[in-house]
């Protein structure tokens, strides 16, 4: 038969992952992104990228890396594939040095490698601050040099609309939409790769970039697909609150000797440089001694909310605290921690090497994400998905540095199987049901671009960031949930009566968004919903009203099923793989 | 502080056939604020400075923190990012146009990418044998990594081509940007067997002999990468090369 045909949508490190297998083994590749792919969100990534290689003479392994991100995502995560991945990073890590990867190195010429959270060992490997850049850099060029070769065709400035199912429900392609001619069509494939990334904007504001909606993803939840652990964000420690975004500050500051406090005295006016460490509150220090600034994010998040709202200590009353670096010197900060300290000048317009940084949490990454199996496929054949967009390797709570590496690896395990199914997929009858999707497609953009209502999607869009973050991230009670979950039933009633001012038929960024804020809305209410249904606290997923973890009732992966109905989602809970490493209790503050 | 806002003024143009015209604009002022946010606020409450309703401004963006490279415009004349750009530092009225040395798209959208077809021709790539497990990669020093490091901060925003006196259509001058990416793949252990090839790449018509040594490039590099320390080294490597090929015949 002739060469198999697949997509891939986005152009992050899990899809140019996937695009590099499947070219090496002679498939013809498809790469749609709605950004060229070198502008991805991955590029934002910075502290670096976990594998278990062991330089530092610490005895560190594979097995007890697979047991500290286990561990760290509060047993909720499918132990197989965390194992594989684990397994595979040390690998994963000699390949990106191949591919030139400036890494930081050792005096001898070897990788240098980190701390990072929820460890007690050094596995980060970093290419200064910035190691995402550099990681999504080496593989953008990597496909570059198959696509000179024309085994890997780009359509950048495409954004995915839908997946094609024939009558048998059998993907046989995707419809997307050039976004500077608006034009909607069908591209056929014999599987699809799905790499689109986070969630961010469904918070508002967020440490994501923009083009991080979780449209695509909503997309085929509404299609049928599984969309799993929803209900699991994780908000980092450590951000730098903006008017536009909640700019990261990477978990590196902490691993290369970053202190977090606050003045033991509340609204001390003194300036930070002036107050003696006796009146300083090291509180992550005092409370976890073993692990200290360096416990898992939720861990670390949970703290800095209970110094700043129920102990009243946030720097001058505000919802602010120090990460503090100043005590470190100027050269190292520089040579291990450049780029994020430029970020920080560059936006506060104060000096990191100087003065403690002000730093709260903010919304970061999503857990949950598309249902997979272990081979990368979602429950519609044909479909399978790698990177954020997907639930399988964090559990309910991700280690800091094993994104990175989850992305890579599950793009290079979704690759070959995709070639592989494709190659045994039987031929479609007629178009698969192409024209009548596209149809359905322009369908949707005419009654959009006609519609005659007074509501802009940007000012709803904001509703829906403010509702989420209220409610729906660190601390979770079911009557607020509830509430934010009317909020999103109303603004998807008033979607009905949105209004585009940009009518035209070309570039029309509005008309896209507004496509995007559908989707946007519809996956709220699965991550609510899920939220609302697990009554117990785990990893990220934290209840006041029930404080403890439940595993008889909830150690168990949450699948949603989309049903159109106005009661929301379907619920139902699946079995986790715990085969290797039997549930304990999860306690960073003792041994 | 009450109702105190920001004056901005845009340039717009529909689409590549439109005329561009100015629009005037004011958005209310917060501390912090920077151009990405503003253009967000324009886009919430389309209306122009003068009350009349009005398009949301087409853009590019991305991270909103300067590491993707898509928001490049002119602001107040100067080449730079509008997310680093905060306003507490700008004059006003802040005067935002499009990237002038590239197609316009709408507003402020350009096509930029000649610089991915650039990176094509000098095969800015290592080339590996295979994503299969070879064991670890050639050892290189600390001194190796920060010289080529900050070579591959360089974010794509060709910043440095708009700067550029010699980069039009006329010379089809390559720019420093691919130029950089020349000397970070020769540097590497493995992505210097290429180096001949690359080197090819950038002589005659378009190649590095058309750089004026203007020196704005460096300027304008909102990454700080070494540019025109780069040019001069690539530069004097095409030369050889030139004259080596001359002599070989």
């Amino acid at each position: 038969m002739a060469t198999p045909r697949i997509i891939v949508v986005g152009g992050g490190l899990a899809g140019l992952s996937a695009v590099i297998k499947i070219a090496e083994a002679g498939g013809a590749v498809d790469l749609f992104s709605i950004v060229p792919v070198k502008r991805s969100h991955s590029v934002c990534a910075q502290g670096g990228i976990n594998a278990a290689k062991n330089l530092k003479g610490e005895g560190d392994t594979t097995w007890k890396h697979f047991d500290d991100s286990v561990y760290g995502g509060d047993f909720l995560a499918n132990q197989t594939p965390v194992k594989q991945m684990c397994e595979a990073a040390p690998g994963i890590i000699d390949l990106l040095d191949r591919m030139g990867v400036p890494f930081n190195r050792t005096p001898e010429g070897m990788l240098d490698f980190r701390r990072f959270g929820g460890t007690l060992y050094n596995r980060t490997a970093f290419a200064g601050a910035t190691t995402g850049q550099q990681l999504l850099y080496a593989l953008d060029e990597q496909v570059r040099r198959y696509e000179s070769e024309g085994k890997v065709k780009k359509y950048e400035g495409w954004e995915f609309l839908s997946s094609i199912l024939d009558s048998k429900g059998v993907c046989r392609g995707i419809t997307a939409m050039d976004l500077r001619t608006m034009e909607v069509k069908a591209f056929p494939a014999e599987a699809i790769i799905i790499c689109t990334g986070g969630i961010g904007a469904i918070f508002g504001k967020s440490t994501n970039s923009v083009v991080c909606t979780g449209s695509a993803q909503s997309a085929l939840f509404q299609q049928g697909a599984y969309y799993a652990n929803g209900e699991f964000i994780q908000v980092h420690p450590t951000a730098i609150p903006g008017e536009d975004k909640l700019r990261l500050m990477s978990e590196s500051a902490r691993g290369e000797g970053g202190r977090v406090w606050v003045p033991r005295k509340p609204s001390d006016p003194r300036p930070p440089k002036s107050i003696p460490e006796s009146e300083r509150f090291y509180f992550l220090e005092e409370w976890y001694p073993k692990y200290g600034n360096l416990v898992p994010r939720d861990i670390a998040t949970r703290a800095i909310h209970r110094v700043v709202f129920q102990e009243g200590l946030g720097i001058d009353g505000q919802q602010m605290v120090y990460l503090d670096l100043s005590h470190i010197d100027r050269a190292t900060l520089d040579r291990k921690l450049g780029g994020i300290l430029e970020i920080y000048e560059k936006f506060v317009g104060v000096d990191p090497h100087d003065h403690p940084m002000k730093i709260f949490p903010g919304m970061h990454y999503t857990m949950g994400g598309l249902w997979i199996d272990f081979d990368q496929m979602t429950n519609i054949p044909g479909i399978f998905s790698a990177g954020e967009c997907e639930y399988q390797y964090h559990g309910a709570n991700r280690l800091g540095a094993n994104s990175l590496m989850s992305c890579i690896h599950g793009g290079f395990i979704a690759g070959p199987n995709a070639l592989k199914y494709a190659k045994n997929l039987p031929a479609q009858e007629g178009d698969g049901g192409a024209a009548q999707e596209v149809a359905r497609q322009i369908e949707i953009n005419k009654d959009l671009i006609t519609n005659q209502g007074n509501e802009n999607p940007f000012k709803m869009w904001r509703e829906l960031g403010d509702t989420m973050s209220e409610h729906v991230t660190v601390t979770r009670y079911n009557k607020g949930m509830k509430q934010a979950d009317e909020k999103v039933v109303e603004l998807i009633e008033r979607y009905k009566g949105i209004n585009l001012s940009d009518r035209s038929q070309w570039a029309n960024t509005s008309f896209a968004f507004a496509r995007q804020l559908k989707n946007m809305l519809e996956l709220a209410r699965t991550i609510t919903l899920g939220g609302i249904l697990r009554d117990e606290s785990r990893g990220a997923h934290y209840k006041p009203d029930f404080p403890d973890r439940n595993d008889e009732k909830f150690l168990k992966t949450t699948k949603a099923s989309f049903t159109g109905a106005p009661e929301g989602p379907k619920l139902e809970l699946e079995e986790v793989d715990t085969q290797y490493i039997v549930p304990r209790p999860r306690r960073y503050d003792s041994a | 502080m009450a109702n105190k806002t920001v004056k901005i003024e845009i340039k717009r143009q529909a689409s590549p056939e439109d005329p561009a015209v100015w629009e005037k604009y004011e958005v209310a002022y917060r501390v912090g604020l920077n151009v990405t946010s503003a253009l967000m606020d324009i886009a919430a409450n389309p209306v122009t400075a003068s009350g009349k309703p009005t398009t949301p401004v087409s853009y590019d963006s991305n991270c909103l923190e300067e590491i993707c490279g898509s928001c490049a415009v002119l602001i107040n004349g100067r080449a730079r990012m509008a997310c680093s750009a905060l306003i507490d530092t700008l004059e006003q009225p802040i005067k935002i146009a499009p990237l002038s040395k590239f197609p316009i798209v709408r507003d402020l959208q350009v096509d930029r990418g000649v610089l991915f077809e650039n990176l094509k021709k000098v095969q800015a790539w290592v080339p590996i044998d295979g994503t299969y497990d070879l064991g670890v990669g050639p050892r290189q020093y600390p001194q190796q990594q920060e010289v080529n490091y900050p070579l591959s901060n360089c974010i794509s925003c060709t910043c440095c081509m708009e700067v550029c006196p010699q980069f039009n259509i006329s010379t089809g001058f390559v720019g420093a940007a691919t130029i950089a990416q020349v000397k970070l793949f020769n540097n590497h252990p493995t992505g210097s067997v290429l180096k001949e090839e690359r080197l090819r790449a950038l002589a005659g018509d378009g190649g590095i002999q058309e750089c004026g040594y203007a020196q704005n490039c460096v300027k304008a590099c909102p990454k700080q990468l070494p540019l025109t320390n780069a040019i001069a080294d690539v530069s004097r490597d095409v030369i050889v090369q030139t004259v080596k090929d001359f002599l070989r015949g």
